[in-house]
């Protein structure tokens, strides 16, 4: 995981083209990012040879993530050539299947 | 019905749902020396771990916030060999004696059951709720504040809940606006009080909100005032909706009795009209739905369902 800030968010996510970009948005306080990261992780061994796995804490780049449309914690997000491809928003993620079903069908 | 290998295990008490209710039955229960499972979906705690500050919860005065309790609620159940597992529940079959609970990964075989799957936070019914929910609108303060700080947010409510986390928000919001569509509070006294005499806090009475707009975020509120009928904007980043609950019954219906809103009806006992099938907590027709309520009735089910399993099963 690459751990993305206000300082490298456009190199690394938005003027990245390589592979598909994707952005957990996390926050020192929300305990559903905190317990969802592990598996995020995991999904990162299994899909990351080609897709790239980013996160990005809001607590301390909230600015940035209100640039980028996030306003609730945890949100996911897929870049694809910088462009914003899917958002997960919170109440779209009840467990690690959705993220997982998300990230496979940017995954070929 | 397939894999009769799965047959195999038979819970004592199987309870759906992992917050205070469910982990209250969980501890009863194992200290009674059942072989009990709790289900939970999502998170352990339940609505609970999503409070900020449990301050009437009886002996909570230090670390009482709703994660730290019920963390401590799920620890000293496991410590009495209560089995927790993740499961999302899809169906269930309570028609035998040995009753059928469906979840996406497993099939589970128990004695008895208990509901506890208790309620979620009612949606307000403005227009674009659902679609900025995550993107400014919130139903959980204590999940969402930090991402406000410096920034102004509203909460719509008058109840406890409200209030309470609108005293909570304001640890990082730079205002919070209470919206509220009477001109009185329901909350208790003394969270009134506080409200009142937070300069950060302020009322807008008498009114409802009907719209939230924004590109992709949540940007302002369109209200109005019930009582003179004009319509105003106000600008916000974030907006918290507190207005009630409503019961998660929903693969119930049809199978145990409940009321025209979902809540399942229990006698004192916290039985169900189906005999070894008991419901505990914010998902029973109530008067008061609080932590402590929820937790007193999970350990009315758990001894209810000891009882029964005795008596039925002779063990």
């Amino acid at each position: 995981m690459i751990e993305v800030n206000k300082d490298n968010f456009e190199t690394e996510v938005l003027n990245y083209t390589e592979k598909p970009v994707f952005v957990d948005f996390w926050g020192d306080k929300c305990t559903r990012c905190l317990e969802l990261m592990p598996d995020v992780h995991k999904l990162e061994e299994k899909y990351g040879d080609k897709i790239k796995f980013c996160s990005l804490n809001t607590s301390a780049n909230r600015r940035l993530a209100i640039a980028q449309k996030v306003l609730g914690l945890p949100t996911m997000i897929m870049y694809v050539n910088g462009e914003r491809a899917e958002v997960l928003t919170p109440d779209k993620i009840n467990s690690i299947e959705d993220v997982e079903n998300m990230i496979k069908k940017f995954y070929e | 019905m397939k894999g009769s290998e799965k047959m195999s295990h038979v819970y004592d008490i199987v309870i759906i749902g992992g917050g205070p209710a469910g982990l209250s039955a969980g501890l009863y229960g194992s200290r009674s020396k059942l072989d009990v499972l709790v289900i939970e979906k999502e998170k352990f705690g339940g609505q609970a771990a999503t409070t900020a500050e449990l301050e009437n919860y009886p002996g909570s005065i230090e670390n009482c916030t709703g994660p730290a309790l019920t963390e401590r609620m799920k620890k000293q159940a496991e410590e009495f060999g209560t089995t927790f597992v993740k499961d999302e529940i899809v169906d269930v079959d309570f028609t035998g004696d040995i009753k059928i609970v469906k979840g996406r990964k497993e099939e589970y075989h128990a004695r008895t059951v208990i509901i506890a799957t208790g309620a979620e936070y009612r949606m307000a019914g403005f227009k674009n709720e659902r679609e900025l929910r995550g993107r400014g609108v919130s139903y959980c303060a204590t999940c969402d504040a930090d991402f406000f700080e410096g920034l102004d947010v509203a909460v719509i409510g008058g109840g406890d809940s409200a209030i309470t986390e609108a005293l909570h928000l304001t640890k990082y919001a730079e205002s919070v606006t209470i919206i509220h569509r009477r001109d009185t509070l329901r909350a208790a006294k003394s969270l009134q009080e506080k409200a009142f005499n937070h300069p950060k806090i302020k009322f807008i009475w008498d009114t409802v909100v009907e719209e939230a707009k924004g590109d992709e975020i949540l940007e302002s509120l369109v209200l109005r005032n019930v009582k003179t009928g004009e319509v105003s904007e106000l600008a916000v980043n974030g907006v918290f909706v507190f207005v009630g609950l409503d019961p998660k019954s929903e693969i119930f219906r049809g199978k145990v009795e409940m009321d025209e809103k979902g809540y399942i009806i229990t006698d004192r006992s916290m039985r169900t009209n189906v005999e070894g099938v008991f419901a505990a907590g914010d998902v029973t027709q109530k008067t008061l739905r609080q932590v402590i309520t929820a937790a007193a009735d999970g350990a009315v089910a758990a001894i209810a369902a000891e009882e029964y399993i005795n008596e039925k099963f002779g063990k």
